[in-house]
C-alpha cells in the first residue's frame, strides 16, 4: 500500500490539541485539588492558542494538516488528520470550554469562598478530559483510536452529569453511561468486522478500499447505529434529558453543545468517507427520517415541559435532528461533491451555532437557578427585571434555534431550507418550518415570563455577579454573529476534502 | 463444512451467539446489575470477533495477527474500567434510595446546579 | 482431537453465558461470569492469543468478578431494578437479539478470504523496537497512542468513582476488609503476596519478548495488594494521599514525557531514538505496571467511606 499519509510541518499542532489536557489531567491528579482551576484555565487558555494557530495553518496552507503518530505509517501504526471541517469544530470545542471555565471559575468563587472541594476538582479534571476527547475525535484517522477517543469522553462526560450527588442525577448518570457504553460496544463491533475485512483501520485508506459488501454493510450499520445512541437521536435520546438537565450548569453546557457533536461527527465521517455510495444513500435516507421525527417530537416534548433546564435539553434532541436531515441534502453529485453543496455548509453551522447558543442558554439557565434556586418557569415570571443580562441571552440563543435572523442558526436553517427544496426533499422542507416554529413555542414562552409584570415581588436568593451573565450573552452574542456570514458554500470547510479520494463517491 | 471447524471461525461465531446473549440482557434484564453483566458478555462476544479475526491473520511467522490482539487487551481494560463506574454509580444510587427511606442522607451534598 | 476438545470449549462457553443471564440467583450468576471468564482465557489459547488469555483471566474475569462480586454483597436484597420486560416483550427481544447474532455469523463467515492482516508488516518493523514479543510492540511502539489514552481513560474512571463519595469525605480511603476477617482469607494475604510480587514482576520483565506485560503483571500486583487489604493487614490508602497520586500519575507521566522527547531526539511524538527503543519501552512498562496495579486496586475498592485523615 501506498503511504496515503504525510506529516505537515504544523501537524504537531494536532498531537497538542489532544495532549496538552492530557498533561492538564495529569498535573492535576498529581498536585491535587489548590491549583485545579488555574492549572485548568492556563490549558485551555492554550487550547484556543492552538485551535487558532490549526485554523490559520488551514487557512494559509489550504490544505489539511496530518500528523504520523511516532512516525508508523498506518495501517500500522495511527496518524491525525485535521480538514477544514475538523478545524472548525476544534475552534469551537475551545471557545465554548474557554467560556464554561470562565463561568464555572466565577461560579464556584460564591460557594464556600472557592474552596477547592470535590464538586469543583472533578469538574476540573473532566473538563480538560473532554478537551482531550473531543479534539482526539476531531482529529482521528484510525477507527480504534477514534473508539478510545470515544471512551475517554464516556468517562469524562459521565461523572459530569451527578456530580451534585443527589440520587435522580446519580440515575441519570448510570443510564447514560450504560447507553454510552452499549454504543461504543456496537461501534467496536463494526470496527473488528471493518479490520477483519480490509486489514486496515485508517479511514483514509479506506475511503479508498470499500466496496459494496455484506461485511462492511453490517459494520457501518452496527457503528451509526452504535453512535446514534450516544448522539441521542429519537429514539435513543431516553437517557439526555435527565443527564443533561440534572447536571450543574457548566457541566450541562458543554454536554449539550460539544459532547453529543462527536458522535454526530463520525457519523458523518462514516457515511461521507468509508460507506459505498449506494449504502451512503440509504443510511441517509433513514438517518433524515430519524432526524425529522427527533426534531418534531422533542420539539413538542420541550414545548411541555416544566422546568427550563428540561426544557433545555429536550430542544437539544430538536435541534440534533437538524444534523440528521442533512445527509440526504448534502449528498452531492457527480459534478458538485458533497462538502461543495449549501447543504455541507448549512449542517456545519448548524452544528457551530447549536453549540455557541446552547452553552449560551444553560449557563443562561444557570444564572436563575443560582438566582432564585429553581427552574420552574411557571413560577419565574418577571425575572428579566432581575436579570435581564441572563435573559437577553437567553433570547438572543433563542433566535439561533427558532431559525429568526440575525443569526447563526437562521443562516444555517436557510441553507437546509433551500437544500430541501432544491433537492426535492418537500416533507423536510416542511420539518425544518415546522421544528422552527415549535422552537418559537417553548422560546417565547420563557421570553414571556421573563417580560411579564410578577404578580409579586420577584424574590432572589442570591446576588449573581455580572460576570456570570456576560460570558453567557457573549456566547449568545457569537451564536448572532454567525448569522453574519453569506448565504452560500464557505470554502473554509472544504479545505482538504478534496484530498479524500472521489473513489467511495458517485 | 471443515472450515467452520477451524478456531478461528469456530470461537467467531461463538462470538457473535454471546453478542447476542449479552444484548439480551441488557434489554430484557430487570436488575441493573446483571445489564452491566450482560455489557460484559456482550464485550466479550466482541473480543471473540476480533480474536477470530487475529487468528485467520496468521502469517509471517505469527499464529495470529498481533494488532488485533492488541486491541482486544486494551478493549478489555477499558471494559473493566467502564464495569467499576458503573458498579460504583449503582451502589451509590442504592445507598441514596436506601437514605431517602430514612430521615436524611447523613452528609448529603448540597445542590450545585 | 482438537476439533473436539474446540467444539466441547464452545459448547460449554454458551451454555455458560446462558446461564448467567437466565439465573436467577444474582450471587450464582456472577459465579458463573466467573467461570466464564476462565473458560474465554482458554478460548483465547486455542486462538494462539496467549497476551490475551492472561489478560482475560486477569481482568476480563478475575478483576471483573471481585468487583461484581462486592456490588452483590453491597446491594444484596436492595439492587436497583428497572421494569423488566413482559414475556411477549422478551420473545420479541430474543428473537431481535437471534438475528443480530445469525447476522453477525453471516458476517464472520463471509470475511474476506485470505484474511487480511498485518502480521508481515508488524514483524517486518519489530526489529526496530528491539522487543520479542509482536504485541508489546503494537501496544507500544505501533499504536502507543492508543495504549497513552487509554491509561488516561483509567484514570479518569478513577476520578470518576472517587467523586461518588459525599463531600465530606471526598479524598478519604475506601473501606475494603469486611467487618471480621475470615480466617482463611488473612492466611491466603500472608502466603499469597511473596509469591504473587515475584509472578508479577516476571510477567512484567518477560512482556517484552514472551506473553505478558504491564496489564497482566499490574492485575496480579493489584490482586496481591487487594488481598492484603481485605485481611485488614494494611490500611487502605487514602485517595488524597500524594504518595498514591504519585503511584497513580507516574506511569502515564514518564509515558508523555518519553514521548515528548521523541520530538527533540526522534522523529517525532511517541518516537523512540533509534538503539533506544527497547529500554525505553522497558522503563515505560515498569512505571505503567506499578500505575495499573494501583489504579485496578482502587477502582476494585470503590470511594472513600473514610475522611481524610488531614
Amino acid at each position: 500500500m501506498t503511504s496515503v499519509h504525510a506529516t505537515t510541518p504544523s501537524g504537531f499542532l494536532l498531537v497538542l490539541a489532544v495532549i496538552l489536557p492530557v498533561c492538564a489531567v495529569l498535573a492535576i491528579v498529581a498536585c491535587g485539588p489548590r491549583s485545579a482551576a488555574r492549572i485548568a484555565m492556563t490549558t485551555l487558555a492554550a487550547g484556543l492558542a492552538v485551535a487558532i494557530a490549526i485554523a490559520m495553518e488551514l487557512v494559509a496552507g489550504g490544505t489539511a494538516l496530518s500528523y504520523v503518530v511516532g512516525g508508523w505509517q498506518p495501517p500500522l501504526g495511527i496518524a491525525l488528520r485535521a480538514d477544514g471541517l475538523s478545524g472548525a469544530m476544534i475552534v469551537m470545542t475551545a471557545l465554548v470550554l474557554g467560556a464554561v471555565g470562565l463561568f464555572a471559575r466565577s461560579q464556584y468563587a460564591l460557594h464556600d469562598g472557592g474552596g477547592a472541594g470535590r464538586a469543583q476538582t472533578t469538574f476540573w479534571i473532566l473538563l480538560l478530559a473532554l478537551a482531550s476527547a473531543l479534539n482526539a475525535t476531531f482529529v482521528g484517522e484510525d477507527l480504534f483510536n477514534l473508539y478510545v477517543a470515544l471512551e475517554l469522553l464516556t468517562f469524562a462526560a459521565v461523572p459530569l452529569v451527578c456530580l451534585d450527588g443527589r440520587a435522580e442525577t446519580v440515575k441519570a448518570a448510570l443510564r447514560y453511561l450504560l447507553f454510552a457504553l452499549l454504543g461504543s460496544l456496537l461501534y467496536l463491533l463494526g470496527t473488528g468486522l471493518i479490520y477483519g475485512q480490509y486489514g486496515t483501520l485508517d479511514l483514509l485508506a479506506l475511503s479508498q478500499l470499500s466496496r459494496e459488501d455484506p461485511a462492511l454493510s453490517a459494520a457501518l450499520a452496527l457503528m451509526i447505529v452504535g453512535l446514534l445512541a450516544k448522539a441521542a437521536l429519537f429514539p435513543l435520546h431516553l437517557w439526555l434529558p435527565p443527564a443533561h438537565a440534572g447536571a450543574p450548569a457548566p457541566a450541562s453546557a458543554v454536554l449539550s453543545a460539544l459532547v453529543i457533536k462527536a458522535p454526530v461527527f463520525l457519523i458523518l465521517r462514516l457515511v461521507l468517507d468509508v460507506a459505498p455510495p449506494q449504502a451512503a444513500a440509504v443510511a441517509g435516507q433513514m438517518l433524515a427520517v430519524l432526524g425529522a421525527v427527533s426534531i418534531l417530537f422533542c420539539s413538542v416534548m420541550a414545548l411541555r415541559q416544566a422546568r427550563l433546564k428540561l426544557m433545555i435539553a429536550y430542544s437539544t434532541v430538536a435541534q440534533i435532528g437538524y444534523l440528521f436531515i442533512v445527509f440526504p441534502l448534502a449528498a452531492g453529485s457527480a459534478d458538485l461533491p458533497p462538502w461543495s453543496t449549501i447543504a455541507w455548509t448549512g449542517g456545519a453551522l448548524q452544528l457551530i451555532s447549536h453549540a455557541l447558543a446552547k452553552s449560551a442558554m444553560f449557563l443562561a439557565a444557570g444564572v436563575v437557578y443560582e438566582a432564585f434556586g429553581h427552574d420552574r418557569i411557571a413560577d419565574l415570571r418577571g425575572f428579566g427585571r432581575v436579570l435581564p443580562i441572563s435573559a437577553a441571552a437567553f433570547g438572543l440563543a433563542g433566535l439561533s434555534l427558532m431559525g429568526i435572523p440575525p443569526s447563526g442558526g437562521f443562516v444555517a436553517k436557510c441553507l437546509l431550507l433551500t437544500a430541501a427544496v432544491a433537492e426535492g426533499y418537500p416533507w423536510l422542507a416542511a420539518t425544518i418550518l415546522a421544528g422552527g416554529l415549535l422552537a418559537g413555542g417553548y422560546v417565547f414562552r420563557v421570553i414571556d415570563k421573563a417580560l411579564a409584570n410578577p404578580a409579586a415581588p420577584i424574590v432572589v436568593q442570591r446576588a449573581v455577579p455580572r460576570r456570570l451573565e456576560i460570558v453567557a450573552l457573549a456566547l449568545a452574542a457569537a451564536a448572532v454573529m454567525l448569522g453574519f456570514l453569506p448565504l452560500r458554500p464557505f470554502e473554509f470547510l472544504q479545505i482538504g476534502r478534496s484530498g479524500v479520494s472521489m473513489a467511495g463517491l458517485p | 463444512m471443515t472450515a467452520v471447524l477451524q478456531p478461528g471461525v469456530l470461537f467467531g461465531l461463538c462470538g457473535a451467539v454471546l453478542v447476542g446473549i449479552g444484548l439480551f440482557a441488557i434489554v430484557t434484564h430487570p436488575a441493573l446489575l446483571r445489564r452491566i453483566v450482560g455489557c460484559n458478555i456482550l464485550g466479550a462476544g466482541i473480543f471473540l470477533v476480533f480474536g477470530a479475526v487475529a487468528r485467520r491473520g496468521a502469517g509471517a511467522g505469527l499464529d495470529a495477527d498481533p494488532v488485533p490482539q492488541a486491541l482486544v487487551i486494551t478493549g478489555i481494560v477499558v471494559a473493566f474500567s467502564a464495569s467499576a463506574l458503573a458498579v460504583a454509580l449503582l451502589k451509590r444510587l442504592s445507598e441514596l434510595s436506601v437514605g431517602e427511606g430514612r430521615a436524611a442522607e447523613p452528609a448529603a451534598p448540597r445542590s450545585e446546579t | 482431537m482438537m476439533v473436539l476438545l474446540d467444539l466441547a470449549l464452545a459448547a460449554w462457553l454458551l451454555a455458560l453465558a446462558l446461564h448467567v443471564v437466565m439465573e436467577r440467583n444474582e450471587r450464582s450468576a456472577i459465579i458463573a461470569f466467573l467461570a466464564l471468564g476462565l473458560l474465554l482465557g482458554l478460548v483465547w489459547v486455542r486462538l494462539a492469543a496467549p497476551d490475551v488469555a492472561l489478560t482475560e483471566i486477569a481482568i476480563g474475569g478475575g478483576g471483573t468478578g471481585i468487583l461484581l462480586l462486592r456490588a452483590e454483597a453491597a446491594l444484596r436484597g436492595r439492587g436497583k431494578h428497572e421494569e423488566g420486560a413482559t414475556r411477549g416483550g422478551k420473545l420479541a427481544v430474543a428473537a431481535g437479539c437471534a438475528v443480530i447474532s445469525a447476522g453477525l455469523g453471516f458476517a464472520v463467515l463471509a470475511l474476506a478470504s485470505p484474511a487480511p492482516t498485518l502480521a508481515p508488516a508488524a514483524s517486518d518493523a519489530i526489529a526496530a523496537t528491539g522487543l520479542g514479543n509482536p504485541v508489546t510492540a503494537v501496544l507500544l511502539a505501533y499504536r502507543a497512542l492508543d495504549t497513552l489514552l487509554e491509561k488516561v481513560v483509567v484514570l479518569l474512571a478513577l476520578v470518576g468513582i472517587w467523586s461518588l463519595a459525599p463531600d465530606g469525605i471526598w479524598g478519604g480511603a475506601p473501606e475494603v476488609a469486611p467487618a471480621a476477617v475470615p480466617g482463611p482469607l488473612a492466611w491466603l494475604a500472608r502466603i499469597l503476596p511473596p509469591f504473587g510480587v515475584v509472578i508479577g514482576v516476571y510477567m512484567f520483565w518477560v512482556g517484552a519478548d514472551a506473553p505478558g506485560g504491564t496489564f497482566q503483571a499490574g492485575t496480579v500486583l493489584a490482586a496481591m495488594w487487594l488481598l492484603v487489604i481485605m485481611a485488614g493487614l494494611l490500611p487502605p490508602p487514602d485517595a488524597a494521599s500524594p504518595a498514591l497520586r504519585l503511584v497513580l500519575v507516574g506511569g502515564p507521566a514518564l509515558f508523555l514525557a518519553i514521548a515528548f522527547l521523541g520530538f527533540i531526539v526522534a522523529d517525532g511524538f511517541l518516537a523512540y531514538p533509534e538503539g533506544f527503543a527497547k529500554p525505553l519501552i522497558v522503563a515505560i512498562e515498569a512505571a505503567l505496571t506499578l500505575s495499573v496495579a494501583a489504579a485496578l486496586a482502587m477502582l476494585v475498592a470503590g470511594p472513600a467511606r473514610k475522611a481524610p485523615a488531614r
